[in-house]
This record gives C-alpha cells, sequence and structure tokens, in this order.
C-alpha cells in the first residue's frame, strides 16, 4: 500500500507462483510453423512469398503498403508449404503462411557489440522499427512504429515502460525485466532518442521486488529514467490506467496517449526493439507463459511466432483431463479457444488453461442493481447500462454511454454477484457499433 | 360549517372553470394541422415495425412516403396488396413488386458440421460468433437462433438439426433474419429463385470437407456443368450464382458431390405443416 496507482479496479487473485520463478526456456524448435499475416491491429499483410519457395529464419514474409501495419517475418528457415486460410486465435481463419522447417538455426547477435544511443538517428530507429514488424507486446499488437510517428504539433515528453504485467497467472514481463534488465533498458532509451523525450519511466507493480532490484541496477548511471513502483491492482498495465498513476495525466475518452505526451511501451517490446537494432532481428519469437492447473507443468517459454498451442503446451507437459478452457492471455481479457490448432501471435502474451474445477458454469440472474460494477469500472463507465444495451444492441445507447471507451477489461463481470456477462455483452454491442459505423461510412 | 363546505365547493369550481377555459383555449391555439393521409396511411400498413423498408418504423416510413421520399413498393413486409393501397391514398402508380424470401445458405447442422468445443457464454449468435463459435467451421451456422428471435412475423424456427428454418407461407421478405445473422448467412432472393448454394465456407476444400459434409469443397464441378457460361463462378474456394445472368437449369446441381448446391430441392415449408405432428414449443 502507499504506491502510486489509478482510480478504482480490483485485486484479483494473482496465481503468479507457478511461473514467477521460472527461468525463460527457449522452446523446442517447431518443424512446421503457421504466421497469420494479420497479427497487429491495422492492415493485414500481403504476402512476399510464394508457395515452394525457400525462407530464411528472419526473411520479410508479408508486408503491405498501409500506415498502421507491421510486416511478418518467418521465425523458422525452411520451405513454404502453403498460403492458406488457417485458424487465428482470434476466432477466425485468417490467411496464413505455412512453412515446413529444415531445422537449421540462425545465430543472432553473435558479435555482441551494441551500438551507441547516441549514434542512432530518430528516422532511422522509426524505419528499424517497423521493418522488423515491431508491435506492441503487451497483447493489443499495435504497431510500435505508428506509436513513434504522433501527428504534428504533438511532441511526446515521457517514455513509459510498462512492467506492470497486471494480468494474473502472466509472468513474461517479469521474467524479461529480472532476466534481460540491460536489454530493457537500451530499448527504453533508443525509444526515447527516436521519440524525442527527455524523460523516461518503468512502471513496475510492487509484487515484483526481483525485477525492481534488477533495473535498478541496471539503470545506475541514468538519471533520465526513473523506476516508478506501482500498486498490485488490476488493471495497472491499461495503457491509460498507467498514465495516470505514472505521471498524473489522464487521457481523454478517444484520444491516444501521445495526446497528452506520452508513449507508453511493453518492456518486452524494448526488448525487441534491443535485438531488432544491435542484431537486425526481427520480431519472430516472444516469451509466453503457459499456466494455469490446466496444465502439468507450467513455464515460461521463447516461443517462435507460428508455433501451434498444442506443441506448446505438449512441452509443459500437456494438459491435465480434457474438460479444460484454453485462454489466448490471461484469465482476464484473454479469449478462449475451440482447438489447439491455432498458432502463437506476436500479441500472444500467455496461454492460460484452466482446470474442470476452477468452470463454474452458472446460469447467470438479473441485475440487482448493486453497483459493483460501476465501482470497479477503471473508465468510470457504468457497466450494467452498457451490458444491457449491448446484449440488446442498441447501439446509439452505447456511444452515449461513451461504451467504446471500455478497455474490456474484465473487471465488471469479475465483481458482478449475478455472474452476467457484462463484457460479452459489451464486445458484441462495440462490433454492432462498429459496423453500423462501417456501414454509414460506406454510404456517403 | 356548512358555509366552509359551501365555500370550498364554489372556490374549487371556480379554479377547475378557468383551468378548463385555459384548456380548450391551448387545444384550439395551440392544434397541429396533420395532414389526415398519414393517418390513413398508417393504418393501411402493417405497423408490424419490421424495418424491412429501411425506415426504423412504420410511422416514420408513412411520413417518408408523404414527402416523396419512399416508395409504396417499399413496404416489403405488406406486399402487394398494401403497395395498391398505399398508391390509392396517395394518388400515385402503384408499381409492382417482386415478392422476396429469407433463404439460409448453410446446412452444416448438428448433424453434418463438426463440433470442436462446447460453447458456454452468453446464448446469441454474435457473442458466440466473437469467440469463433463452436463448430470447427467458422462460417457456418451458429445455431443460436438469433434471426429467430429476430423475426416478428412467426415465420422462422430452429429444427431439431440446430438450423432456421424459414416458413414459406409467413415470410414476408423484410430481412430482419438477415441482419441478426452475424456471419450473413441469410441471404435476401424472389422468390422464383431456384438455384442456391447453400455454403459460406471460403476453406480450401479438404480442410472445408473434413470440417463439414455439406460444405462446398471448391471442386468446380458446377462451374463446368452450368448451362450458361459464368452462371456460377467460384470465388474464394466457394461457388457464387450470378443471378444476373440468371442460370436456368439444373444440370449444374446434378454431380455435386456434397449437394451443397441444389435446385429448388430445398423443401418450401409452410409454418403449419412445420408443426403438425410436433409438439409446439
Amino acid at each position: 500500500m502507499g504506491h502510486r496507482t489509478f482510480e478504482r479496479g480490483i485485486h484479483p487473485s494473482y496465481y503468479k507462483e507457478l511461473t514467477s520463478g521460472k527461468r525463460v526456456e527457449p522452446a523446442a524448435l517447431p518443424r512446421t510453423v503457421v504466421i497469420p499475416l494479420q497479427q497487429h491491429a491495422g492492415t493485414p499483410c500481403e504476402p512476399l512469398v510464394k508457395k515452394g519457395e525457400t525462407v530464411q529464419e528472419g526473411q520479410k514474409i508479408g508486408d503491405v503498403k498501409a500506415f498502421v501495419t507491421a510486416p511478418v517475418h518467418a521465425s523458422i528457415s525452411g520451405k513454404v508449404k502453403d498460403i492458406e486460410l488457417a485458424n487465428h486465435p482470434n476466432g477466425y481463419r485468417c490467411a496464413s503462411v505455412v512453412i515446413e522447417g529444415d531445422g537449421s538455426l540462425r545465430q543472432w547477435g553473435s558479435d555482441g557489440k551494441v551500438v551507441d544511443i547516441g549514434a542512432l538517428q530518430p528516422e532511422a530507429v522509426r524505419q528499424a522499427i517497423r521493418e522488423a514488424g515491431i508491435v506492441g507486446l503487451g497483447g493489443a499488437a499495435f504497431p510500435s512504429s505508428v506509436k513513434l510517428s504522433p501527428p504534428k504539433g504533438k511532441a511526446v515528453d515521457t517514455v513509459i515502460l510498462n512492467g506492470c504485467e497486471c494480468e494474473p497467472y502472466l509472468t513474461a514481463d517479469h521474467r524479461t525485466m529480472v532476466e534481460e534488465p540491460e536489454k530493457v533498458v537500451w530499448g527504453l532509451k533508443a525509444l526515447m532518442r527516436a521519440s524525442g523525450a527527455a524523460r523516461g519511466f518503468i512502471g513496475i507493480e510492487e509484487n515484483k521486488p526481483d525485477a525492481i532490484d534488477a533495473l535498478t541496477r541496471a539503470l545506475s548511471g541514468s538519471p533520465e529514467i526513473g523506476i516508478t513502483v506501482l500498486e498490485a491492482k488490476y488493471p495497472q498495465g491499461a495503457e491509460k490506467m498507467l498514465i495516470s498513476a505514472a505521471v498524473g495525466r489522464k487521457v481523454p475518452p478517444g484520444k491516444l496517449p501521445f495526446d497528452v505526451g506520452v508513449l507508453v511501451n511493453n518492456v518486452g517490446t524494448a526488448v525487441a526493439v534491443f535485438e531488432a537494432l544491435n542484431w537486425g532481428k526481427p520480431l519472430i519469437e516472444r516469451v509466453v507463459t503457459i499456466s494455469g492447473n490446466g496444465v502439468r507443468e507450467p513455464k515460461n517459454l521463447r516461443v517462435r511466432v507460428g508455433t501451434l498451442f498444442g506443441e506448446v503446451i505438449d512441452q509443459c507437459g500437456g494438459l491435465v483431463g480434457s474438460e479444460i478452457e484454453v485462454l489466448n492471455g490471461g484469465p482476464m481479457m484473454g479469449n478462449s479457444q475451440s482447438t489447439l490448432a491455432v498458432p502463437v501471435t506476436k500479441g500472444t502474451t500467455g496461454i492460460t488453461v484452466i482446470s474442470a474445477d476452477e468452470i463454474q458454469v452458472r446460469p447467470y440472474e438479473p441485475c440487482i442493481k448493486c453497483g459493483n460494477c460501476v465501482e470497479v469500472c477503471p473508465m468510470g463507465l457504468m457497466p450494467y447500462r452498457l451490458g444491457d444495451y449491448g446484449k440488446l444492441q442498441m447501439t446509439a445507447e452505447i456511444s452515449a454511454l461513451d461504451g467504446l471507451s471500455c478497455l474490456e477489461c474484465g473487471c465488471c463481470s469479475y465483481v458482478c454477484p449475478a455472474k452476467r456477462p457484462l463484457i460479452q455483452w459489451i464486445r458484441v454491442g462495440k462490433l454492432k457499433l462498429r459496423q453500423e459505423a462501417r456501414k454509414a461510412q460506406g454510404a456517403k | 360549517m356548512l358555509e366552509t363546505l359551501i365555500i370550498s365547493a364554489v372556490s374549487m369550481g371556480a379554479i377547475g372553470a378557468v383551468m378548463a377555459g385555459f384548456l380548450i383555449y391551448a387545444d384550439r391555439k395551440l392544434k397541429v394541422e396533420e395532414d389526415p393521409r398519414v393517418e390513413a396511411i398508417s393504418n393501411a400498413l402493417p405497423n408490424t415495425n419490421c424495418g424491412g423498408c429501411g425506415y426504423p418504423g412504420c410511422r416514420v416510413f408513412a411520413e417518408a412516403l408523404m414527402k416523396g421520399e419512399a416508395l409504396p413498393t417499399a413496404c416489403v413486409a405488406g406486399g402487394n396488396d398494401t403497395a395498391a393501397a398505399l398508391a390509392g391514398i396517395l394518388g400515385v402508380e402503384a408499381g409492382s413488386m417482386k415478392r422476396m424470401l429469407a433463404v439460409v445458405l448453410c446446412r452444416g447442422g448438428n448433424a453434418e458440421a463438426e463440433r470442436r468445443a462446447e460453447y458456454r457464454g452468453d446464448m446469441t449468435c454474435t457473442a458466440s460468433h466473437l469467440t469463433g463459435g463452436d463448430k470447427s467451421c467458422t462460417y457456418g451456422c451458429l445455431g443460436l437462433g438469433e434471426c429467430v428471435d429476430a423475426c416478428k412475423f412467426d415465420a422462422m424456427a430452429m429444427n431439431d438439426n440446430g438450423l432456421p428454418v424459414v416458413f414459406y407461407d409467413k415470410c414476408v421478405g423484410c430481412g430482419a433474419c438477415a441482419r441478426a445473422c452475424p456471419r450473413d448467412i441469410i441471404e435476401m432472393h424472389p422468390e422464383d429463385r431456384k438455384l442456391f448454394v447453400y455454403c459460406k465456407n471460403l476453406d480450401k476444400g479438404a480442410y472445408a470437407r473434413k470440417v463439414c459434409k455439406v460444405a462446398c469443397v471448391a471442386c468446380g464441378l458446377c462451374v463446368k456443368d452450368c448451362s450458361v457460361p459464368g452462371g456460377i463462378v467460384m470465388k474464394n474456394n466457394l461457388a457464387v450464382v450470378d443471378y444476373s445472368l440468371a442460370p436456368q437449369t439444373d444440370e449444374s446441381v446434378k454431380r455435386c458431390p456434397t449437394k451443397c448446391i441444389l435446385w429448388g430441392e430445398e423443401e418450401k415449408v409452410t409454418r403449419d405443416a412445420y408443426y403438425s405432428g410436433r409438439p409446439k414449443a
């Protein structure tokens, strides 16, 4: 207590002890990878390779001429088996490049040289980040190069690295900070250099003292960067919550962090920036936490993008029982999967497997207007009403109540004593609202 | 004592009279002149507010008709009779309209489509669609009946196989079901069309066949056999009928290996026929 934080929110059970002490291990090299051409928020990529072509690890295999996008790269060397529709963790079929590996490994950064920060040119950094296909690794997968290109007249003065990892079970960012603090700090400095920001913060929740220690040591001699220790509270790692806790600025509804002069990046993204700028290594693998009571041996693994969930889970001893729920992400914001034949994407922070005895199925009951959801909503919305409007698909009312500001963090569903699936309804409502907006735009 | 009663009765009466006078004055002064035809049109419309005309409700549509912004034939729910009645009131040519029917373009019910998981979320199609659904086919019917809920004319039901059925005699063609379906499986077609591809799956043949017994496997036989060149085209692994070329014969459907393209074979059920012999839900 006593640490900085934001208003409202919840204190769920974290279950982080399952993996927080486990070193990140490299996952076995997959024989086949399925690399979706859309792993980011924005325009999907077009394939740059053909069926039968030989590709090298790290070769760009998909790109598109658009502003909000990020290219995708081959995560293993081998042959392109096919370009076809395949399952995507977000629940739809996505055009994907299937690569059959030849078993060879490429060495990245073996010379151990590190570029001098002062020698970096901001535009070159931005370009390198775009070419490396780097997206926000916190889960939303927003292209990092776009974040570094604020519109004219908007200057960024502060870069915040997000090391909160408030989602239960997940420890990928935690382990990254403990094991690779130098890379994190270097990446942050490069991001500050590219955005022209003078100040830097690393926001960490108080429940990760070893990460705070490791970064404090790595930061000696860098007075422009501070560590902000935050209260362990969910959703502390949400961009807007972190900004309000760390620098006390409020991002208005519908606005982005650069409207208040802030740039927020995940700690994993900073490591990816380090590897891209020093080693020329594109974003082809990421740290994934595989946790939950439904998996035999919870682990933190460095997994290549495109590895199927099933293969990853097998390396953790497999599933316990068959009646389980597998989530892409953590239990609060992750979406449940209907098959294990989905690939790990750039946005896969973790794979959470909930075991049968933890799943409670019970029908929801009428809203008793207790107001618990309003008390915990970090955005100050009225989830009980948004939920009803979403259920009834009343889009005008949702937009009047500012439903699009909803982060879908899940606090409201978590506290609801009637177990109403508020988030699911709000998601339906937001989907309908966006569809209508698109239709209206098309009609014009 | 009596005096008090009289005073109160008289004063209340006086206040009442003044108020009544004010109301009479207000009624005359503030009267809104409404075209009597709006009332007549409103009465001629089905007043189900189905939204098939594209306006939020029947009253708004009636006003649009008065302004000349809408045509009498726009009321799909009312059909030709309503259009004629409206044209009579407005004094315009009625024109004629083709009856539209909702067609459910998926035959992959519980028996045909593979189910890969159990869905336990909110039991509506849109909510299930957001998670990818419980069937292996991510294009097919989710089977939770949002279309049936949207139908205001009692013209749909979910059958035992988990697929929606449209009752031929009750469907007015308002399109509410088509708008409700998150996967755009239901389409509106003129009633004389016979050739339909009952599948929306865009996967490659082998995978499509694996996930559903009645999926379009993109073999191209219907395209080859079609009597009109270009009448059926293969688009993204799915056979698509080009109705502007109006293929008029049934050769194209005969060799379909999964019977997902049919020629008028999909039985047109009436509501009574559907419910006869089965207990009403």
